[in-house]
């Protein structure tokens, strides 16, 4: 089984930036036995229905993750820092674009 | 622009990120679908000085080397070697599908008849098909598959490039849409080629064996478009990065475009056209 799974080609994250995005955004995973390989399935697997216009991709194995076990220290620290906002000053009625 | 509320938000670029499209609709979608007509906008009168008999008659020869090739990338669902080759290959299908179902159409437009899509696809025997015999020899193995898509798509490229300056503008257009998808089946087809041929001895052997069975058929394709020049470069490029043999090839015997086929034609229409014969009257 071991030797099996050693045989199977990488797993890679798609990233597709669609017409009107300014980002990529993951829409999937795909196997695939190189970078150019991976560029051609995810064009084949994720932007058959004319989604879009550049594909990123990565081995999952290079992306380094948060864990679950960290959640509350990552991430409930920003909860309550509500002056992070900037919402604590008037607006000038005359001023644009904020 | 006048600082009012519409023009603040249309020039806050960070907005897109979370738009969807103009239309509602697609809100559903992630990116939307957006989808053009090729023949938006183009003319379908045949233009004067056009052998309309001469379209048809290449749009029918098209069209059924489209459908024919089609059918046998379609029966790789299922069968192909990981999950994401056989969308690969079903959506080249699915590409010369749709080129086909173009030409049809435009077919019956010039031809008088008002024949329908369906009539040219369902209901012809494989005496009637113009395709070449390459395109209706069985799947093979994947190598084999491959190599096939290599030649054919390199020598419809070639000639649906020359077709896109065609006098009839439907013709043309259909040929300009064309040249993009077949520039990707001919840089799938050639990615593999090399892969294949460049890979383990076991995928070098079977790449070696897909060339002799191919071969004998691509003097073929050569007596009907003289795109000989650009196939051969082709060929020799991939078969040169991948360690390959560039094949010898022989002098054309046969023709499927004057409906001489191999036996393996009749089968594969009539699995295609079962169940539009079983129901002739159908509507789907």
């Amino acid at each position: 089984m071991s030797n099996e799974m050693s045989n199977e080609w990488p797993l890679y994250e798609v990233f597709v930036r669609g017409k009107r995005g300014l980002n990529h955004v993951h829409v999937g995973s795909l196997h695939a036995a190189d970078d150019r390989m991976a560029l051609t399935h995810a064009r084949d697997l994720y932007t058959r229905r004319n989604e879009g216009v550049s594909i990123w991709v990565v081995r999952s194995e290079h992306i380094a993750a948060s864990s679950r076990d960290e959640k509350d220290p990552f991430f409930a620290p920003s909860a309550d820092k509500v002056y992070r906002h900037p919402t604590f000053y008037d607006i000038p009625d005359d001023v644009p674009h904020i | 622009m006048s600082g009012s509320d519409t023009a603040h938000d249309d020039d806050h670029v960070y907005l897109s990120l979370a738009e969807g499209h103009d239309d509602g609709s697609d809100a559903r979608w992630a990116f939307g679908t957006g989808f053009e007509d090729p023949l938006y906008g183009v003319d379908t009168t045949v233009p004067e000085g056009v052998d309309a008999g001469e379209v048809a008659a290449t749009c029918v020869e098209l069209a059924d080397d489209a459908l024919v090739s089609a059918q046998r990338l379609a029966q790789w669902c299922t069968r192909a070697p990981e999950l994401e080759e056989e969308v690969a290959l079903a959506n080249i299908g699915l590409d010369l599908l749709g080129q086909a179902r173009l030409l049809y159409a435009r077919a019956g437009q010039v031809d008088g008849t008002g024949r329908d899509e369906d009539a040219y696809a369902y209901f012809r025997d494989a005496g009637d098909f113009r395709n070449v015999r390459l395109a209706e020899l069985p799947i093979g193995d994947f190598a084999f598959s491959i190599v096939r898509l290599l030649v054919l798509s390199s020598w419809r490229l070639a000639h649906f490039e020359r077709l896109a300056a065609h006098h009839d503008p439907v013709l043309a257009a259909i040929a300009a849409k064309g040249v993009k998808e077949l520039t990707y089946h001919r840089q799938y087809a050639a990615e593999w080629a090399v892969r294949l041929g460049d890979g383990t001895d076991e995928s070098h052997r079977r790449m070696r064996s897909a060339l002799d069975q191919v071969t004998p058929y691509i003097g073929e394709l050569f007596t009907v478009y003289d795109v000989e020049g650009d196939v051969v470069e082709v060929l020799r490029q991939v078969t040169e990065a991948a360690g390959l043999p560039m094949p010898q090839i022989p002098a054309a015997h046969g023709a499927g475009r004057d409906g001489q086929h191999t036996e393996h034609l009749a089968p594969l229409l009539a699995e295609l056209q079962s169940v539009a014969r079983a129901h002739p009257e159908a509507t789907w």
